[in-house]
């Protein structure tokens, strides 16, 4: 047997403890972002570079790991991912949610619900809400630290006054623990009730932004909205095509060149075990 | 009765170069001052310093809130001063596109201060944004568009409406007609004079144009080369000016 070529699950001791180091103030503060030393991954960044080192982190022999991109467990994202633990860290896998103890997601929340025992790791591409209303960096933190948050609903008030309703229908804005406005990462808005009150972790990971953020479990986390455009999720009118929920995020996908195209789970596993049990 | 805003010996170096120096001066309630004198006099620094967009090198500002308090800028905590910023006091910008929110409708520009402040619900937002587009002669239909489709004036007068939202007391101009042509101007002029009135609003107005400040002020202070030179009543100033360099400026005035 030869000595192995990584420490386990990729990262070197010092910098988990780094990244720790950050998960544990993101806890401490649910919803602020805390700066980290993102290190290069073999990844690109943009692949979920943050996630993978939020995971490879708070990785144990233990665990179970799951890996989800756009709710699926088998696109190139999740596999190559779940492959990379695998090698460097040699966690055992899994496609059940139920199963799992880390979940490492981009793009969606599993429609199962989520218990104590099991922690959510987000990847995020850009985790500063304010940023498309204003650019400098050292203004949104000052924003931030004296809670002006106003202009996010302005951005709310552009959705209406052009849309006739909030539009905006992913990268939701949410205010954390009545403190700090956050960046749910792109999950659909259909999602950001489940970040309230989750039993579950959550931890969020930018690589590129180098930012961590935290939702302790059972933390408030309310979606912003005004008073007569109260938030609201979308729903489909017709339930999905292979198992038949109502109540899950649909995919449309296009099956042929000829206008062909069916609504399905975007949650594989959840629309799996709704298969077996109808 | 206090002064709403009191300047105390305000100076402010650049380096070795003085941007102003030693400006004191005290702003009543609903009263309208003007600061005139050529470019780089040190009317724009002044006002920086004076509105909190600038830390002056020495010299004290005080503001009597609304509550009666009297505060030194420099003395409140950060989060005060920007809300004091917000809601209290208005600046309007000699260029509109450092005022406006370019990237969002006109709506939105007149509704984010009053969204900074608590506003929830749409409807009363969009409705204070047309009153307000009506008061500064806009037209309502106008209100989902971007400021990049309105002209020059419009936007001027976007950005005038978007600073008195909030019903401030105290508001800060910075050439507030250059660059308008002359008809424009007036009508802004006009339209000014009338708000400022209408409202009781208290003003410091920097111009270089001695027709802005004959219309709008009513006491005015002549800079040149950073220092305070002359101040006093507007008509007083304009009729009867003491200094050589007022008497040049007052007479400089092209005469149609």
């Amino acid at each position: 047997m030869n000595v192995p070529a990584y420490n386990f699950a990729y990262l070197n001791e010092q910098t988990k403890r780094m990244i720790r180091r950050a998960l544990l103030k993101a806890v401490a503060i649910p919803g602020y972002q805390v700066p980290f030393a993102a290190r290069e991954m073999p990844m690109p960044l943009g692949w979920g570079t943050g996630g993978v080192q939020v995971t490879a982190a708070i990785l144990t022999p233990e665990d179970t790991l799951k890996v989800i991109d756009q709710g699926a467990d088998d696109t190139t994202n999740a596999v190559s991912i779940r492959r990379f633990f695998v090698k460097t860290a040699g966690v055992k896998t899994t496609e059940v949610t139920e199963e799992a103890t880390i979940i490492q997601t981009r793009h969606r929340i599993p429609e199962t619900p989520l218990t104590e025992k099991q922690t959510l790791v987000f990847q995020v591409p850009i985790p500063e809400p304010l940023r498309f209303l204003e650019p400098r960096e050292t203004e949104t933190r000052k924003m931030h630290a004296l809670e002006e948050y106003g202009v996010m609903h302005v951005k709310l008030y552009e959705d209406i006054a052009r849309f006739g309703e909030i539009a905006t229908s992913y990268d939701y804005p949410a205010l954390v623990n009545d403190r700090y406005v956050f960046d749910p990462s792109p999950i659909p808005k259909f999602d950001n009730p489940k970040l309230d009150n989750c039993p579950a972790l959550q931890l969020f990971g930018a690589g590129r932004e180098k930012r961590i953020y935290a939702i302790p479990p059972y933390t408030s986390v309310k979606s912003l909205d005004f008073e007569d455009y109260p938030f609201s999720i979308p729903r489909w009118e017709k339930p999905c095509e292979i198992c038949g929920s109502r109540a899950s995020y649909l995919d449309e996908i296009v099956t042929d060149d000829k206008g062909g195209r069916m609504f399905v789970c975007s949650d594989t596993d959840h629309c799996r075990k709704q298969k077996s049990a109808a | 009765m206090s002064a709403l805003l009191s300047i105390e010996r305000v100076s402010k170096n650049y380096g070795p170069r003085i941007g102003c120096s030693d400006a004191s001066f005290e702003l009543w309630p609903g009263e309208v001052l003007a600061i005139v004198g050529e470019s780089g006099s040190g009317k724009t620094t002044l006002l920086k310093c004076i509105s909190g967009q600038m830390e002056p090198t020495s010299g004290k500002v005080r503001y009597s809130t609304r509550a009666g308090r009297e505060v030194a800028l420099d003395a409140m905590s950060e989060a005060e001063r920007r809300f004091l910023i917000r809601t209290d006091w208005g600046f309007v910008h000699q260029d509109a596109r450092e005022g406006l929110r370019m990237g969002v409708s006109a709506g939105a520009n007149v509704g984010e201060r009053l969204m900074a402040v608590g506003e929830r619900h749409y409807g009363r937002i969009r409705s204070t944004a047309l009153d307000w587009l009506g008061r500064v002669e806009i037209a309502g239909d106008r209100i989902d568009d971007s400021p990049w489709s309105y002209s020059g004036g419009m936007r001027q007068r976007l950005q005038i409406a978007r600073n008195l939202v909030t019903a401030p007391r105290l508001i800060f101009m910075d050439e507030p007609t250059g660059g308008l042509d002359v008809s424009v101007q007036a009508r802004l002029l006009d339209l000014l004079r009338g708000l400022v009135r209408r409202l009781g609003l208290a003003a410091v107005i920097v111009t270089h144009d001695l027709a802005v400040a004959r219309l709008l002020s009513t006491r005015m202070m002549v800079m040149q080369g950073g220092r305070v030179i002359e101040t006093g009543l507007t008509d007083q100033i304009l009729e009867d000016p003491q200094q050589p360099y007022t008497q040049l400026l007052v007479s400089s005035v092209l005469q149609v």
